[in-house]
C-alpha cells in the first residue's frame, strides 16, 4: 500500500507529541511499517511543533515532505495555516479553532490573521472548538485525545483497537477523562 | 517482538544487549534520551556528569577496567569531550568503547551546526551512521564488537531526525554483562610521549585494518536497480534519497562514516554514469570522492547550510518539483518563548530595566535574547557567559563593571561557569554572575544535575552548595534572590552592580514545569488597569494586547503571579479556582 501521511502540528505544550506516540503504536499494532519524527528541546517551549507520523508497507523517510500529508492534524488555527503547503492533493485537514497568540502577535507587531479557515480554500476541512469539548470531558489538557477521537472516526481503524492503545499509554488515574474526551472528538458532527 | 522506539531509545537498548555496564554522559538536545533510556535497564550503571569530559573520562576509566562502556552527547559537547577521547584513540580500549555524538542539521535546538564526521578523521577512530532505530540498536552493538576488534573507541553518529524519530525495532535477549579481567598495562594506557610514540603507530597500522574492514563489512552495501543514476548516502539522507528516488537510483548506502571504503566507491562510480553523494552539512565523503579523482554531484547542488528533504533530492536529480498548496496572506512566525511561569522572565525583566550588557549561556533562558525582553549581549557557548564577560570588562574598562552581568543556569554553571568565575577572582575581575537556580536542567527536559541533590535515577545525594562554592572561589559579595520579587530582585542586582569586584547573585525558583511546582488559580486584569503597558514588558505568553488593552488568556497562565508583582497599580489579581 502507498505510504499514509499524517502530521500533527501545534503550539509547544498542547500535547502534540503525546498525540503522536498514541498514533504510531496504533499503527504499529495495526501490523503497519511506522515511523514517527518528534521535536525535543528549544522548539518545545512555546513555538510551533510538528510532528510526522507515517505507516504503509515499508516506509523510508521519517518525515513528511511539502504536498505529502494525507491528514494535518492541527491542534491550533494559525498553526494548521502554517502546516498547508505539507497537504496533499485531496488532503484532508482537521483543525482546533482555539488560538493561541504568537509572540509578533502579543508584542502587537502583526495581528493574529483573519479568516484563516477560508484561506485553507479547496481543502477538506473540519473545524471544531476541541478546547470547550475537553473542558466538557474534565480538562482543558485533552484537547489531544479529543482531536485523535475526530481522527480516529475519519479512517478504517476499529474504534475498540483505539481506545485499546489510548488507555494503554495515558496514565490509569485519567482513564475516564481521556475516554469521555475521545468519545466527544469521535461523535463531533459538523 | 517489535517496539515502536526513538533512535536515542534504540541505542540505549542496543546498549544494553551488548552488555553495556558503564554510562556516563552530560544532557544535550537531541542525544540526551540515549543516557535517560539506559535508566531503565538495571543492570547499566548511568550517570549524568557535570560535563562531558568528565563523562568521557569515566567512560574511558571503565574500559580500562574491561567493562563496556559508553558516553553520549551532543555534537558541541564532543567539542568538550574532544581531550580524552584524542587520547583515547591512542591508548585503545579494555572493554569496548563507544562516543554516541549527536549533531543537529538545521538547528533545531543548538547554537551551531557543527559537522562532527570531521572528528572522525581527526581522532582516527571509526565513525557508524545509523539511519532508523532498528538501525540504531543493530550499529551500536556492532559498534562495541568493532571497539573490542579494533582495539579502538568507535563514534557513533546521528542526526537529531534519527535521534528523535521513532521506527520499529526488534528486541533481542542482552548478552552477558562480561568484565575483562584487568591487567595493569602502562605501555598503553599511560600516555606520557615514551609510550605514545609507540602507540601512534599502533593507531596507523588499526587504521589500515579498518580500511580494509570498511569494504567488507555489511554496514556498508550496495542496492541496484539497473539506473544509471548511483547515490552515496549514509543515515537519515539515504532514507529521503529512498523516499524521493525509489527504483529510479541505484543506491552505496554507507553506514561506516570513517574510514571510508574506497574501491568500493570507486567501483561504484565506475559503474554509474552520474553519482550524487546526499550528505547533509559538510562534503566530507565528496571531498573524499574528488580526492580519490571521482566526478561527483553533491554541494554543486545542495546547500551546506540546514537540512536535505525528499522533494529537494527529487527536484536536483530529477528536475521533478511537488504540487504545493499555498495559504493566502501573512502566516506570523511563532519563535519559541519561555514558558509561563518561568523563574527567568522575572530576572530578564529586571536586566532589561536596569539596561544592563549582559553575557549569556546555554539553557531555556537563552530566550532572554528574544523580544521583547531582548536582554543578552551575547551567547556562545556552555559556561562563556562568565568567561566572556570577564573579557568584556577588561577590555571596555572604564564603567562596564558596573553595567555588565552574565547569566547562567545551575547545571550549566557547574558544567564550566565554575572556571570562569574562578579566572573573575584570580585575575581581579568584576562584574555580577546571576546563576538562575531553577532547580533542575531545564532546556533537555529536567535531567537532575549536582546542585539538585538527587541522582539520574533519582536516589538522594550529596547536593552542590552554590552559595558555598562562590564564597570558596573567593566571591566575597554572595546573596540569594528571588526573581519574581521584582522589587527586591531589582534591588538586589543594584547593590551587587555597584560593588567593584566581582559578585554573585543566585537567582532562586523552580522551573515552572516540574511536577513539584503547583502554582494555582489565575491572574486577571482588572479595571484598575491604566494600559501603562508594563506587564506587557515581561513577555509572558498568556498576556496579550486586545483591542488597546492588556488581557490575560485563561488557557495560557498557569497563576505564576509575577506580572501582579510587575503591575505598578495593582490592576492585575490573582483569582483562585472556584
Amino acid at each position: 500500500m502507498k505510504t499514509k501521511n499524517i502530521m500533527i502540528v501545534g503550539v509547544g505544550g498542547q500535547g502534540t507529541l503525546l498525540a503522536s506516540r498514541i498514533l504510531g503504536n496504533l499503527l504499529l499494532n495495526e501490523g503497519y511499517d511506522v515511523k514517527v519524527s518528534e521535536v525535543h528541546g528549544m522548539s518545545q517551549r512555546g513555538g510551533s511543533v510538528v510532528t510526522y507520523v507515517r505507516s504503509g508497507d515499508d516506509v523510508s523517510a521519517p518525515i513528511i515532505d511539502k504536498g505529502q500529508a494525507d491528514v494535518i492534524l492541527a491542534f491550533e488555527l494559525l498553526e494548521a495555516k502554517r502546516a498547508l503547503p505539507y497537504l496533499a492533493p485531496g488532503g484532508k485537514i482537521i483543525v482546533n479553532t482555539q488560538q493561541i497568540d504568537p509572540m509578533p502577535v502579543i508584542m502587537g507587531s502583526t495581528g493574529y490573521p483573519d479568516g484563516i479557515l477560508e484561506t485553507l480554500g479547496a481543502a477538506d476541512v473540519t473545524a471544531l472548538d476541541a478546547l470547550s469539548l475537553a473542558r466538557e470531558a474534565g480538562s482543558a489538557k485533552a484537547v489531544n485525545v479529543v482531536l485523535l477521537g475526530v481522527l480516529a472516526k475519519t479512517g478504517d481503524i476499529a474504534r475498540e483497537k483505539w481506545e485499546e492503545t489510548l488507555l494503554a499509554t495515558v496514565p490509569a488515574k485519567f482513564t475516564e477523562l481521556n475516554r469521555r474526551a475521545f468519545d466527544l472528538g469521535y461523535h463531533y458532527t459538523d | 517482538m517489535k517496539k515502536l522506539l526513538l533512535g536515542n531509545a534504540a541505542v540505549a537498548r542496543g546498549a544494553y544487549e551488548a552488555g553495556v555496564k558503564v554510562v556516563s554522559s552530560y544532557p544535550g538536545t537531541p542525544s540526551t534520551e540515549i543516557t535517560e533510556c539506559c535508566t531503565q535497564y538495571e543492570r547499566i550503571y548511568c550517570e549524568w556528569a557535570p560535563n562531558e569530559k568528565v563523562a568521557a573520562e569515566t567512560a574511558v576509566g571503565a574500559s580500562i577496567m574491561g567493562a563496556r562502556a559508553m558516553s553520549c552527547c551532543k555534537h558541541v559537547g564532543l567539542n568538550v569531550m574532544a581531550d580524552p577521547v584524542f587520547t583515547a584513540s591512542y591508548t585503545g580500549v579494555g572493554g569496548g568503547l563507544v562516543f554516541a555524538v549527536a549533531d543537529d542539521p538545521g538547528m533545531h535546538s543548538s547554537q551551531n551546526e557543527q559537522d562532527s564526521r570531521h572528528y572522525a578523521a581527526a581522532a582516527k577512530l571509526p565513525m557508524l551512521e545509523p539511519s532508523d532505530s532498528a538501525e540504531c540498536k543493530a550499529f551500536t552493538k556492532l559498534a562495541f564488537a568493532i571497539s573490542e576488534k579494533y582495539d579502538t573507541p568507535v563514534f557513533l553518529r546521528l542526526t537529531t531526525r534519527v535521534a528523535h524519530s521513532q521506527s520499529a525495532v526488534e528486541l533481542s535477549d542482552p548478552d552477558e554483562q562480561t568484565v575483562k579481567p584487568y591487567e595493569k598495562d602502562a605501555g598503553k594506557f599511560v600516555m606520557v610521549p615514551a609510550n605514545a610514540i609507540k602507540r601512534h603507530v599502533v593507531v596507523e597500522a588499526r587504521t589500515e585494518k579498518l580500511k580494509a574492514l570498511a569494504e567488507t563489512t555489511p554496514l556498508n552495501f550496495l542496492q541496484t536497480n539497473g539506473s544509471g543514476i548511483g547515490v552515496i548516502a549514509a543515515g537519515v539522507t539515504y532514507t529521503y534519497a529512498r523516499e524521493a528516488l525509489g527504483n529510479r537510483a541505484d543506491y552505496l548506502k554507507l553506514g561506516m562514516l570513517w574510514p571510508l571504503p574506497e574501491k568500493l566507491i570507486k567501483d561504484f562510480c565506475a559503474a554509474h554514469e552520474t553519482v550524487y553523494v546526499l550528505e547533509e552539512l559538510d562534503p566530507v565523503i565528496e571531498t573524499h570522492c574528488k580526492a580519490l579523482g571521482l566526478d561527483v554531484r553533491g554541494k554543486d547542488l545542495f546547500s551546506m547550510c540546514g537540512e536535505y528533504s525528499p522533494n529537494g533530492i527529487k527536484t536536483a536529480v530529477t528536475g521533478e518539483t511537488a504540487q504545493v498548496f499555498a495559504a493566502a496572506g501573512e502566516t506570523p512566525v511563532r519563535p519559541p518563548v519561555m514558558c509561563p511561569g518561568c523563574p527567568h522572565r522575572g530576572t530578564f525583566y529586571v536586566l532589561k530595566k536596569l539596561g544592563l550588557t549582559v553575557s549569556g549561556d546555554i539553557g531555556c533562558y537563552t530566550l532572554g535574547a528574544a523580544p521583547p525582553l531582548s536582554s543578552i549581549d551575547s551567547t556562545i557557548c556552555m559556561g562563556a557567559s562568565v568567561s566572556a564577560a570577564h573579557g568584556m570588562i577588561k577590555a571596555a574598562g572604564g564603567d562596564l563593571k558596573h553595567k555588565c552581568v552574565s547569566v547562567i543556569g545551575d547545571s550549566t554553571f557547574i558544567h564550566s561557569g565554575i572556571t570562569g568565575l574562578i579566572n573573575t577572582v584570580y585575575n581581579k575581575g568584576a562584574g555580577t554572575v546571576i546563576i538562575l537556580d531553577n532547580s533542575i536542567t531545564g532546556m533537555t527536559g529536567h535531567q537532575d544535575n549536582p546542585t539538585t541533590g538527587k541522582t539520574i535515577r533519582g536516589e538522594a545525594t550529596k547536593q552542590v552548595d552554590l552559595e558555598l562554592l562562590c564564597k570558596a572561589v573567593g566571591v566575597e559579595h554572595v546573596r540569594v534572590a528571588d526573581p519574581f520579587d521584582v522589587k527586591a530582585f531589582e534591588k538586589a542586582v543594584k547593590e551587587e552592580t555597584a560593588r567593584d569586584d566581582v559578585s554573585v547573585i543566585i537567582a532562586q525558583r523552580p522551573c515552572a514545569l516540574l511536577k513539584t511546582v503547583k502554582y494555582t488559580g489565575r491572574c486577571e486584569i482588572t479595571d484598575k488597569c491604566r494600559k501603562c503597558m508594563m506587564c506587557m514588558k515581561a513577555g509572558c505568553p498568556a498576556i496579550s494586547l486586545k483591542s488597546g488593552s492588556p488581557k490575560i488568556d485563561p488557557t495560557q497562565c498557569n497563576g505564576c503571579g509575577l506580572c501582579v508583582n510587575v503591575c505598578p497599580f495593582g490592576a492585575i489579581e490573582k483569582k483562585e479556582d472556584a
